[in-house]
């Protein structure tokens, strides 16, 4: 009963929901999500509620592939130092608004040691500390070795390497070329192009969040939500033909889930218009090239002038266009996703003439 | 002229020395570099060929036959007097769907794109129906399907007299 519960709101749109409505939450409030208090609560009921998961059969056998342990991994270590972080910055942000300054700025601080032996050796015993990790586990973990490939034929549920998962679920609602080529450019260029961008002194060398909460909100939110969580649904959620399942859910290769997905020109010619496609494919596609266009270019006066405008004559022309896009860019997963599940849209444009699609 | 300048080499004879210097440098590098590439391709490819016999087209059940799939990549649909040869590569990003018969559709693994039997796209990412070969009747009336030869139906070419035999 209570599992049914979790698989039926661990479904895409539920459980996108909730992680985005718990991180908005940890920005507006972070006095509470990094308050020890709730750190030790969440700690505790992370390892009771997942602990319980594991004498699930159907979960445990999921969870314990190695492919995915270093998931686990990742999860223990990205949610210590996104709350760690919170923490940190909370008790500087305290400090700051009382005029003390951060903890890291105090006398006994900022005390100054030698790179060698102190930094040397402490890299040494790290370093040895991972080999002799990695040597154990590959000890316990084989390697998971299958046939030789065939080309005409993929195993059922295919999956990309852990790290890419969050990517191979983009790409279930993006064209090939767009999440497997444009947006990925658009995080590496974007990451290149961070410390041009954001040019702000506050924050270097000392934890605050009052100081950078534009900044930091915004990173995090492609991090944690659109990287780490997708990486979640691709590894624990997606079962044989990449269906969706929840996590106490049998792997069943014949579960019918019915998605008929359609074009957004569909939508508009043949269910409002009711006169079928035009022939021409620039008519056909005109309403999401408009669309398309207004997201991009028409939509970009409208948020200078409600929320952009201070942005814009601190940053400088040039990076706060090149903000707006990042940010444009990263929003229109989400967007896609949500038109996915609301009205199955399919592409906004489809020319599959030209292999374009958006 | 002296013996001292008979032992330095002048302008023309140091260039002339470059250019040939050069050119042997040039040579050697560019050989082996052809050796490099040459590596890079195999000696033997055990690739299956581009066109194959299918045999008789009425040894073929009516709807989706999967016995050309692991040997050429191909599926076999017959339906409605129409004998057509389907790509099984998904036209979302190359992966090889699934025929699951229970659902009377293929699914492919990677992003869940789903196709009828017919090869049309209906659900998940793809963006166009999986492709179609082209199909004709050696003198023997055996089925020919070459591979080199495709068909896109948002092309409009599925209605190509080469890519369906009548049954």
């Amino acid at each position: 009963m209570i599992k049914e519960f979790i698989n039926y709101l661990s479904s895409p749109l539920y459980s996108f929901t909730g992680v985005m409505a718990f991180f908005f939450f940890t920005v507006k409030r972070p006095d509470i999500v990094g308050s020890k208090k709730f750190g030790l609560i969440s700690l505790v009921s992370i390892l009771v509620i997942f602990g319980w998961m594991l004498t699930d059969p159907v979960f445990f056998s999921v969870i314990s592939l190695p492919d995915n342990i270093p998931i686990i991994i990742l999860n223990a270590v990205v949610l210590w130092s996104w709350w760690f972080a919170i923490h940190k910055g909370v008790e500087n942000d305290k400090r700051i608004a009382a005029g003390e300054g951060p903890l890291e700025g105090t006398p006994e601080n900022r005390e100054k040691v030698w790179a060698w032996p102190n930094l040397v050796y402490t890299e040494l015993f790290a370093g040895i500390a991972c080999t002799v990790f990695l040597i154990v586990w590959a000890i316990f973990f084989k390697a998971p070795l299958e046939e030789p490939a065939n080309p005409t034929w993929a195993p059922n549920p295919a999956k990309a390497p852990w790290y890419f998962l969050g990517l191979q679920e983009m790409l279930v609602y993006f064209d090939p070329w767009m999440a497997g080529v444009v947006l990925p450019g658009i995080i590496l260029v974007g990451l290149i192009l961070l410390p041009f961008i954001d040019t702000n002194p506050k924050g270097n060398g000392y934890f605050t969040f009052a100081e950078r909460k534009f900044a930091i909100s915004g990173f995090m939110f492609g991090w944690i939500v659109l990287w780490i969580f997708l990486i979640q649904v691709g590894t624990f959620l997606r079962g044989p033909n990449w269906t969706f399942y929840g996590p106490f859910e049998y792997w069943d290769a014949h579960k019918v889930v019915a998605e008929n997905n359609i074009n957004l020109s569909e939508i508009m010619w043949i269910k409002l218009f009711n006169t079928g496609l035009p022939k021409n494919i620039i008519l056909r596609e005109i309403f999401g090239i408009l669309l398309t266009g207004f997201y991009l270019v028409g939509i970009v006066p409208i948020i200078t002038k409600k929320w952009g405008h201070k942005f814009l004559k601190d940053m400088g022309t040039i990076r706060y266009y090149l903000l707006i896009f990042l940010i444009l860019s990263a929003a229109s997963l989400p967007i896609k996703m949500y038109l996915r599940w609301f009205i199955n849209l399919k592409y906004i444009v489809a020319m599959p003439e030209f292999e374009l699609n958006l | 002229m002296s013996e001292e300048l008979k032992t330095s080499l002048n302008r023309r004879e140091f260039f002339s020395f470059l250019a040939v210097g050069w050119i042997t440098f040039g040579a050697a590098v560019s050989g082996l570099l052809s050796f490099v590439f040459r590596y890079l391709y195999p000696n033997v490819v055990f690739e299956p060929a581009m066109d194959f016999i299918a045999g008789f087209p009425d040894q073929y059940p009516e709807g989706v036959d999967e016995r050309w799939k692991n040997g050429f990549g191909v599926w076999i649909y017959k339906k409605d007097g129409k004998f057509v040869a389907l790509s099984n590569i998904c036209t979302h990003l190359g992966c090889i769907p699934t025929w699951l018969p229970a659902e009377n559709k293929f699914k492919c693994p990677c992003h869940g794109s789903g196709y009828y039997a017919n090869g049309i796209n209906f659900e998940g990412p793809a963006p166009r129906p999986l492709e179609r070969y082209k199909v004709s009747l050696n003198p023997e009336g055996k089925v020919i399907v070459d591979k080199t030869k495709v068909y896109r139906y948002e092309k409009g070419e599925w209605t190509n007299p080469e890519a369906f035999i009548d049954v």
